[in-house]
């Protein structure tokens, strides 16, 4: 599904990330592991197309990102990928169901408010349509980003660290959300995460260790 | 949903920010299409007034004096000028048309003009009711004074000495009959009291006991008869270099071009209008800093905004015009409230004014120049959003979200 080859990155003349190879096929479900530091948000960033490696080759669908055009790349990025920022970032100025639509919109899709109703029923927040972000408690913020994440049924589902600030609990429930909506997307599934938690609950794993 | 959902979103989440932008472009739209409203209405209508005006002759003075009282009646004359002098002017083979002036009194600020028809078939004036004079001591009043007074045709009045309400005595002894109400016509004739100059000269024949006042003419020896004013009218063109020359160094008189002095009024009353106007622009151009500001440092805060709509597949482009958009919202908003402003202000101004009975300013018309001042107002609010549109399309992904 995704296929990475020879990257490197550096900044300011240090290398931060090399991966040789990975792969990963469709609807598979992985970790990238790692401290902080390791370059996993840059590994997610090269692979969401948001950051041009200084070495390698990122397919990602059979879409070899090297290749596409700045305005190419966005209208890719917005269809096929979503992603699950740290921080969430929803936009504090629109409603919820207005921050799912934005995401169709930019992406370029046609805008339909019955796909972001039944997201947001399937992630139990059917209620929270016209509420604004700040409204919300961080679980449903975090529900709602991966909402937003998921309204344009992606093929690549990117988390950045989706469970480190949450109590046990929390953390295994945001897990199942997450592996619930790839699934019902068919999306690979790729969690960012030094969280040690969530180890055994998912079957694939790419360690990036400990760089000298 | 679309860019104007999300600019109007931003724009709606803070709302003082907001107003003050509008209102600081609104204020500077507003004073300078109030200036351009009155401006123009006063230069169209001192214009309308001195239109086929070619020279106004009164007593040695001031030449603008001689234009603000015979012309606009907004002022006393400079003196009165004989009658025989006048008589040889009007027939001076330069002049095509000669309308004399008697002046001096006023009914309840109205001035009262001893005049012959001549003075109103030159503004083309039609009767609302009743005939023009055919003797002494009948009037006939403008549009606003029968307004103002609620006479009609058969009301009797006396005039008092002087221009203005309290005025100077009164005349008791020869009192005017209203024989006529002119229609309005926006000249300077709607608020005129007129009548034939023989019934000027009855009410001041204080020397006579004037009993009948059909004759008057042959009751005054030649020296005693006086006009005010005479308005001219060239037969040829050559006649502005020649005759007012002629009348300044001839004649005991002053001779006053309206084309001139209204133009040197202007520019006296430019200065002043200048000042007003660059008073507004500095409002409209701090409007603009200040929507600059406002978009800038909401850039900051808006940074992982940005960030994350390109995640979700916003080119660079969209997030440009996002930016562009909320100053070109701002500028709108500034604008149409701005132009409300001006013509709501324009027509209050005129209410005042019409009170003092000086000129009529109205805020139901416009201007061709008020689409300058919108263009400028659009223009500073897109010039103001430029950089930090620029700002926005240069947004660094990774490095921002990295960051946060």
């Amino acid at each position: 599904m995704f296929d990475i080859s020879g990257l490197r990155h550096a900044y300011d003349g240090q290398e931060v990330l090399h991966v040789e190879q990975w792969r990963a096929q469709q609807g598979e479900h992985w970790l990238l592991l790692g401290p902080s530091g390791s370059g996993k948000t840059t590994l997610l960033h090269a692979l969401a197309g948001i950051l041009k490696p200084a070495a390698g080759r990122v397919t990602v669908a059979a879409q070899d990102l090297g290749t596409l055009g700045a305005q190419a790349l966005d209208r890719f990025r917005g269809r096929h990928i979503g992603i699950v920022l740290q921080r969430l970032h929803l936009i504090p100025s629109l409603d919820i169901a207005q921050n799912l639509l934005l995401a169709q919109y930019l992406a370029g899709l046609p805008q339909d408010r019955q796909r972001v109703d039944e997201v947001l029923a399937g992630l139990d927040l059917a209620d929270k349509g016209g509420a604004k972000p700040h409204e919300l408690s961080f679980g449903q913020a975090q529900r709602v980003a991966i909402a937003r994440a998921v309204v344009n049924r992606p093929q690549l589902l990117l988390a950045d660290e989706p469970t480190s600030n949450l109590d046990d609990a929390r953390c295994l429930q945001a897990l199942e959300l997450l592996q619930a909506q790839a699934l019902a997307c068919k999306a690979t599934l790729l969690i960012a995460t030094h969280d040690q938690r969530i180890k055994s609950r998912v079957a694939h794993h790419f360690d990036l260790g400990v760089r000298a | 949903m679309n860019i104007a959902t999300v600019g109007f979103s931003y724009l709606r989440a803070r709302p003082l920010a907001t107003l003050l932008n509008v209102l600081l472009l609104a204020l500077g739209v507003g004073t300078i299409v109030l200036l351009l409203l009155a401006t123009h209405q006063l230069e169209e209508r001192m214009r309308r007034d001195a239109r086929g005006i070619d020279l106004a002759v009164g007593a040695k003075g001031s030449p603008m004096q001689i234009i603000l009282s015979a012309i606009y009646h907004i002022d006393v004359p400079t003196g009165n000028i004989s009658w025989k002098e006048a008589q040889e002017i009007s027939r001076h083979r330069m002049v095509k048309k000669a309308i004399p002036l008697a002046l001096g009194d006023s009914y309840r600020g109205y001035r009262i003009v001893g005049t012959t028809p001549a003075y109103l078939e030159h503004y083309g004036a039609t009767l609302a009711a009743g005939r023009i004079w055919q003797a002494p001591m009948e009037a006939v009043i403008g549009a606003e004074v029968a307004a103002r007074t609620g006479f009609g045709v058969g009301a009797e009045f006396h005039g008092v000495h002087g221009l203005g309400d309290s005025g100077g005595h009164a005349h008791e002894d020869h009192p005017y009959r209203v024989v006529g109400v002119l229609a309005r016509s926006g000249s300077v004739l709607d608020r005129l009291v007129l009548s034939s100059y023989q019934s000027v000269w009855v009410v001041h024949a204080e020397h006579h006991d004037i009993k009948d006042v059909s004759n008057i003419e042959q009751q005054l020896g030649d020296d005693e008869k006086e006009f005010t004013a005479l308005l001219l009218q060239y037969a040829s063109p050559l006649a502005v270099a020649i005759l007012p020359r002629y009348i300044n160094n001839n004649t005991g008189m002053q001779a006053a071009s309206p084309a001139y002095e209204t133009a040197r009024l202007f520019s006296l009353i430019g200065v002043g209008v200048d000042v007003l106007r660059a008073f507004a622009l500095v409002l409209i151009l701090s409007a603009g800093l200040s929507v600059f500001i406002a978009l800038y440092n909401a850039l900051n805060e808006r940074r992982y905004d940005l960030a994350v709509m390109r995640t979700l597949g916003a080119g660079p482009r969209r997030l440009f015009a996002l930016l562009l958009f909320e100053g070109l919202l701002l500028a709108v908003a500034g604008a149409a409230l701005g132009l409300v402003l001006g013509h709501v202000m324009a027509e209050v101004l005129g209410h005042v004014l019409k009170a003092a009975q000086q000129i009529e300013i109205t805020g139901f018309t416009w201007v061709v120049d008020e689409l300058w001042v919108v263009a400028l107002a659009l223009g500073t609010g897109v010039v103001a959003a430029l950089l930090p549109a620029w700002r926005a399309y240069r947004t660094d992904i990774a490095g921002t979200l990295a960051r946060g």
